[in-house]
């Protein structure tokens, strides 16, 4: 076990490097020229001090090598000053993460407690109008576009109805630790969200809830006498659960993406938004930082999920 | 191959229906989609869309009577009406005509999903054969690129090439088709996989077929059908990424409408034009859910076997 996840963390190494070439190159080719865009305007200077200012900066490097330094200082954390608030970078996304773990983690919870459900309740009812109302809302859940339910969920529920606030993670002046507040903001974003975890979840275990429940060893257990609760949750439900694992994957890629929309929508103050604002105003730190945080995310979310996998499956072992 | 095919077809073919026993893979698939009513229905409304979107300059000047850049601000925020057509599902805060920019809307909107698919699926099954066939130091160093690829969340990615370098709709097309072939190459590699140790590519490799001809003539002919029902569900896919790309203000520039900039600025009229907010919304969720059904009633059609288990 030990070694299999100390192998999975190497593994992830090269990924890592992959990502911070991609971020490097997005923000080094783009136009413009860093430097006469930082002078523009600026009287009384000659194209001796640009030379002298790229110099300094190291811009006159071969691109291999300002990777090389790049790289060197990322790696100590150092993804320069923000240009609009004059920070350090990276502390000023790290600030944010808590918003996007709360909202990622309130979402796979609302994913699985209503997507698995749904599906083992689709297929235990197969052929059902219940197994057609989970299977019409496996399709829809996919379709709708996330922004776009979100807009109507604000429309309905904060504009019409005024049931819950539109925007923000608290109501301004409440305690940090008001936690009816908090969830009161949650509660839509988070749905959202895990509208597409939800009806991807529950067509998932719809599957292989059918799948397992005509393997010999379930038909055994109902010979046995068991009640049909201890077959379905002892019997069919564990194994069905495996592959939810590998399904982990994909949903978190959807989670940490999502997010981003789902953020901007909710004025949720999370990585994603201020990515985004930093990317409207090409405040290139932040940008970088950003994308290394969210990516980094996932990479973990990745290396999270195999290692559950070989913990519900310990048949897995290194490939 | 052509061979192997039909025989595949045939015993598929011969489990679930006699009376057709001799046709091949394709004739068979449509004889049971055609049977499929859900399917046909979505491609009906998927093809009506399409027909409407392409339709849009003549809709707009003999139906409408309505540019999609003309404003009026005597008629902003009208409310839905027959009269005058062009505002039968109201217009904007400039006085746009809705109608008009939605149909133009979808000419942007469908011309990105489905370009950005077929550039995706010639980067994905391309690389994915290569991957999959010659195995060793190119799988791994495509494998690890696909990695990587994958773990930097693609919206992310979108938002900074927009926002910098502020692509066209073509730019933005290629962009999109650039970043999603991950999931057609992860497939393909697979299948050819198992494919390339099959017997009937051991034979053409007896008779002296080169690598690139039993990729192309022997290979890529047995993945083809499924790579179908991945792409028809990619282009929703697309669709959706570019909408909400271009909500964002990062996708599609205004003027030239798209269902995604469209909503921008509905909500902040909510309250003047609630209008605004339904029909672009709704015509995005349609295509994609006729795409997805589209996409799984293919695979019910070409793998009967795996029929109701989706």
């Amino acid at each position: 076990m030990r070694t299999y996840i100390i192998r999975r963390l190497i593994y992830a190494i090269p990924t890592l490097l992959g990502i911070s070439v991609i971020v490097f190159l997005i923000t080094r080719l783009s136009p413009g020229d860093p430097v006469r865009l930082y002078t523009f305007g600026a009287l009384n200077i000659t194209e001796e001090d640009i030379q002298a200012l790229r110099e300094h900066y190291g811009l006159n490097k071969p691109l291999y090598e300002q990777y090389g330094s790049w790289l060197w200082q990322v790696l100590q954390g150092d993804f320069g000053k923000s240009l609009q608030y004059n920070r350090p970078a990276l502390p000023l996304l790290l600030e944010r993460l808590p918003a996007t773990l709360q909202l990622a983690v309130a979402a796979l919870t609302l994913q699985l407690a209503i997507g698995v459900p749904l599906g083992v309740i689709a297929a235990l009812k197969r052929g059902t109008w219940i197994d057609n109302v989970v299977r019409f809302f496996g399709v829809i859940g996919h379709a709708v576009p996330t922004f776009w339910f979100g807009l109507l969920m604000i429309i309905v529920f904060s504009v019409t109805f005024r049931l819950m606030p539109s925007q923000g993670v608290l109501t301004v002046g409440h305690d940090v630790w008001d936690i009816p507040d908090r969830i009161k903001h949650i509660i839509m974003p988070a749905f959202v969200l895990a509208l597409a975890g939800i009806a991807n979840y529950s067509r998932y275990l719809r599957t292989e809830t059918l799948d397992v429940i005509s393997q010999d060893y379930v038909r055994t257990a109902h010979a046995k006498g068991l009640s049909e609760r201890t077959v379905v949750f002892v019997h069919a439900l564990r194994n069905a659960l495996i592959p939810m694992v590998t399904a982990l994957g994909g949903i978190l890629a959807a989670l940490v993406s999502g997010a981003l929309v789902v953020e901007q929508v909710f004025t949720w103050p999370g990585v994603g938004q201020f990515t985004y604002a930093a990317a409207r105003s090409k405040d290139y730190p932040v940008i970088m930082a950003g994308v290394m945080v969210a990516s980094t995310l996932l990479v973990a979310s990745y290396l999270l999920r195999d290692i559950m996998y070989a913990v519900v499956d310990p048949r897995i072992k290194v490939k | 191959m052509a061979t192997t095919q039909t025989t595949v077809g045939t015993v598929g073919a011969a489990l679930v229906t006699d009376r057709r026993a001799s046709a091949g893979l394709w004739s068979n698939a449509w004889y049971r989609l055609r049977r499929d009513r859900l399917t046909m229905a979505s491609a009906v409304v998927l093809i009506l869309l399409i027909v409407l979107s392409l339709a849009a300059p003549l809709l707009s000047e003999y139906v409408f009577q309505m540019s999609f850049e003309r404003q009026d601000l005597l008629h902003a925020y009208a409310a839905p009406t027959l009269d005058p057509l062009g505002y039968v599902f109201g217009s904007d805060e400039v006085g746009r005509s809705q109608a008009v920019r939605l149909f133009y809307g979808g000419q942007v909107s469908l011309f990105v999903g489905f370009m950005a698919t077929l550039i995706q699926l010639t980067i994905g099954v391309l690389l994915g054969l290569v991957s999959g066939y010659q195995r060793g130091r190119v799988d791994d160093i495509i494998t690890w690129f696909i990695t990587t690829l994958n773990s930097v969340p693609a919206i992310f990615l979108l938002i900074i090439f927009s926002a910098l370098f502020a692509p066209g709709p073509l730019t933005l097309t290629i962009v999109i088709g650039a970043l999603f072939w991950t999931g057609i190459t992860n497939f393909v590699r697979g299948q050819t996989f198992a494919l390339r140790e099959r017997e009937f590519v051991t034979a053409a490799r007896t008779i002296g077929a080169t690598g690139w001809r039993i990729m192309f003539r022997h290979i890529l002919p047995n993945v083809l059908p499924l790579i179908f029902v991945l792409s028809a569900i990619d282009v929703g896919s697309i669709i959706l990424t570019e909408s909400a790309l271009s909500y964002l203000g990062l996708g599609i520039i205004p003027p030239t409408p798209s269902w995604g900039n469209m909503l921008t600025n509905a909500s902040t009229y909510f309250n003047r034009a609630p209008w605004l907010v339904v029909p672009p919304g709704v015509v995005i969720f349609l295509t994609v859910l006729c795409l997805y059904l589209i996409g799984d009633g293919l695979r019910d059609a070409l793998d009967p076997r795996l029929k109701g288990e989706k």
